[in-house]
């Protein structure tokens, strides 16, 4: 198994790299670049080619990308091109934000549909299962841009029970009671998001698993709807939806950029938004790169997991 | 004859119906099934496929999905009527008293269990034993069905068993407390031909050395030849012929019976002659003909044959079969026909 993991590691590390290729050469393509950004056309041919000399854009691509790679391995991350701040500062600040949101509303979510979903699968076309299945039908239709402000509406407007933005009233920074009371629409918001497709993957995971010939040998041998449940599906179930919790990863960056933005909630959302809005390709480009390396190690994760708890992956060399 | 045996029958149905309902329609597989298993005796169920045999069985143990409509007028197991149990009373006979084996060993088993444990549940299960007690009882079991180191086998998960030994690790589960009755569901189906010959030789060793009776479910006559006491011949939804092994094999007086065994083929004949077919398709269970079933494909058939389902003739003691003609009427129009 160790073996197995460590050939997984191995080949993740080229992907990682790729990945950051891609990112580089794409946004080089782009229409717009960070000299633009620093020029204006009155300027004279010396002063822009002074500036490039500076920031480096004179060299070749590949000496460039050399060195932005060297940056982010070192954690240099560069400065926006409008605020002139540091990207790592700015991010050290607002990523724990956004964890701070995304984390317990998704393992709510999450929670909640292993439940659900079990319940409604072994319960195939029963009253219980159409409830929870036509909650998650109607659920993924809705946009979460609209459900949040349907509570900002109700919950903000007109009952004026809850604030609606940011993430602390002015001079109340250290206060815990108004910071949950802030916290609670964004994270109700992100709850009702990522329940429905999860409850839908656990259900048809649950229908494959009750369809299965060992469940009809179990009943065969007077096993009882509970032992059935409890003793050999939901063990059999968890192995898909395990797998699940490791794609999740990469939510922890820019799983709730809709609803922070709707939200003004200080996360990676608004930042990102608003760097695609300025053109702030340094910025940009960092998040697409760590997003797509979390999806990265979020699959090595859940094959790891997958490993642990799947006996027959757990042989393999 | 029907009253005599069933004095020693450990299970006995009489008309059984089994009716699927599916979007609007429904599907008769079992139209009207009356059969008895005796004590200590194999009995074979043959039929092709979608002949109603599995259904039939699987409707005695309450073991339908919830679109099936099983009736009976009786189904008596032992002393029990278990048409009127509870689904919990029924649980406790199932595994206990009634045990079954399926047809693919491969998925008939948790990928995620091992061995042991499908074994030790089903002995903590009906025989209360505590964890120490049922793992000692597994590893006599295993020994029984003739696995090789079973302390070993029993910490294995099924991925690491071949399909004959998976098919002794489900014998050995329904072994585990020691079943009245047995119903192997095309337990050789899924096997290698050698690994079959091993199993059927091990479900007869079983059935004497535990004296419990048997149902062997299969589409071969050729492997129930050596192993039955009593061969039951079904055809859409219906019993075509009943009788002992010898008379069904020396004197089967159904037609559908014959030309079952024209197409077994006789290795040890030494003739070369041609294996017979039998021309056409098994019948729809949509929407079955009124009459007799084979009538379709049987080349005695009259336009009487279609007129209802025909009534059983009684040949014996033991022997009956669901033809409107005779077996002397079936000879006569046999040498005209020639």
């Amino acid at each position: 198994m160790a073996k197995y993991i460590l050939k997984r590691i191995l080949t993740a590390i080229p992907m990682v790299l790729f990945i950051t290729i891609l990112c580089f050469t794409l946004m080089h393509f782009a229409p717009y670049d960070a000299i633009d950004a620093m020029t204006n056309p009155r300027m004279s041919q010396e002063t822009i080619n002074l500036i490039k000399a500076k920031y480096g854009f004179d060299q070749p691509l590949f000496i460039q990308y050399i060195r932005w790679l060297d940056g982010l391995m070192n954690g240099n991350y560069g400065y926006s091109i409008v605020t002139k701040q540091s990207i790592a500062a700015d991010l050290s600040v607002r990523i724990p934000n956004t964890i701070k949101l995304v984390l317990p509303a998704y393992f709510t979510a999450y929670s909640l549909a292993v439940v659900l979903g079990l319940l409604a699968g072994s319960r195939k076309n029963r009253a219980t299962d159409k409830l929870i299945d036509g909650f998650s039908s109607v659920g993924i239709a809705v946009p979460s841009f609209w459900f949040s402000m349907l509570l900002i509406f109700v919950f903000g407007y007109k009952l004026k029970l809850l604030p609606f933005v940011g993430m602390n009233s002015v001079g109340m920074e250290s206060s815990v009671v108004d910071f949950l009371r802030h916290y609670i629409m964004p994270f109700a918001t992100l709850v009702f998001t990522f329940l429905p497709a999860n409850i839908k993957f656990v259900r048809s995971s649950t229908l494959t698993q009750y369809s299965e010939d060992y469940v009809l040998v179990q009943q065969a041998f007077g096993a009882s709807r509970r032992e059935i449940m409890f003793k050999h599906v939901s063990k059999n179930v968890l192995l898909p939806v395990v797998t699940r919790l490791g794609m999740a990863l990469p939510l922890l960056v820019t799983g709730a950029i809709i609803t922070e933005t709707v939200f003004g909630w200080p996360g990676v959302g608004p930042y990102f938004i608003k760097a695609i809005q300025g053109l702030d390709y340094p910025i940009v480009m960092i998040i697409l790169v760590l997003s797509a390396t979390l999806v990265i190690i979020g699959n090595l994760l859940s094959d790891i997991l997958y490993c642990l708890i799947d006996p027959r992956i757990r042989e393999m060399g | 004859m029907e009253e005599n045996n069933k004095n020693h029958a450990v299970l006995s149905a009489r008309n059984v119906h089994t009716t699927f309902h599916t979007h609007g329609r429904s599907v008769q597989a079992v139209r009207g099934v009356s059969f008895h298993v005796e004590h200590k005796e194999i009995l074979a169920v043959v039929g092709e496929s979608g002949s109603g045999k599995s259904v039939l069985m699987k409707s005695i143990m309450g073991l339908m999905p919830d679109n099936a409509e099983v009736v009976a007028d009786e189904t008596r197991f032992q002393e029990q009527e278990l048409s009127i149990m509870t689904p919990e009373q029924l649980r406790k006979i199932r595994g206990k008293e009634i045990a079954m084996v399926f047809q693919d060993p491969m998925t008939a088993l948790n990928p995620l269990r091992t061995i042991g444990y499908h074994l030790v549940e089903v002995l903590k299960r009906h025989r209360k034993m505590n964890g120490k007690e049922a793992q000692k009882e597994a590893i006599e079991v295993l020994k029984q069905v003739g696995i090789s180191s079973p302390e070993k086998r029993l910490m294995q998960y099924p991925h690491e068993f071949s399909g004959g030994m998976r098919q002794r690790a489900l014998i050995a589960m329904a072994l585990c407390c020691k079943p009245k009755l047995l119903i192997a569901d095309e337990p050789t189906t899924a096997l290698d031909v050698t690994i079959q010959a091993q199993i059927l030789e091990l479900l007869k060793k079983i059935q004497e050395e535990n004296g419990m009776s048997v149902v062997l479910i299969t589409h071969d006559l050729g492997v129930v030849a050596s192993l039955s006491h009593r061969i039951c011949v079904m055809y859409g939804g219906l019993i075509m012929e009943e009788g002992l092994t010898d008379e069904i094999f020396y004197a089967p007086k159904h037609p559908y019976t014959k030309a079952l065994l024209r197409a077994i083929p006789r290795p040890q004949s030494g003739s070369r002659e041609r294996l017979e077919s039998i021309p056409g398709m098994a019948p729809s269970l949509a929407s079955p003909p009124p009459g007799c079933p084979f009538a379709e494909r049987c080349k005695f058939a009259r336009e009487t044959c279609n007129e209802g389902i025909p009534q059983y003739r009684v040949y014996s003691d033991t022997q009956r079969a669901m033809c409107i003609f005779s077996d002397e009427e079936l000879s006569a129009m046999e040498k005209e026909v020639q």
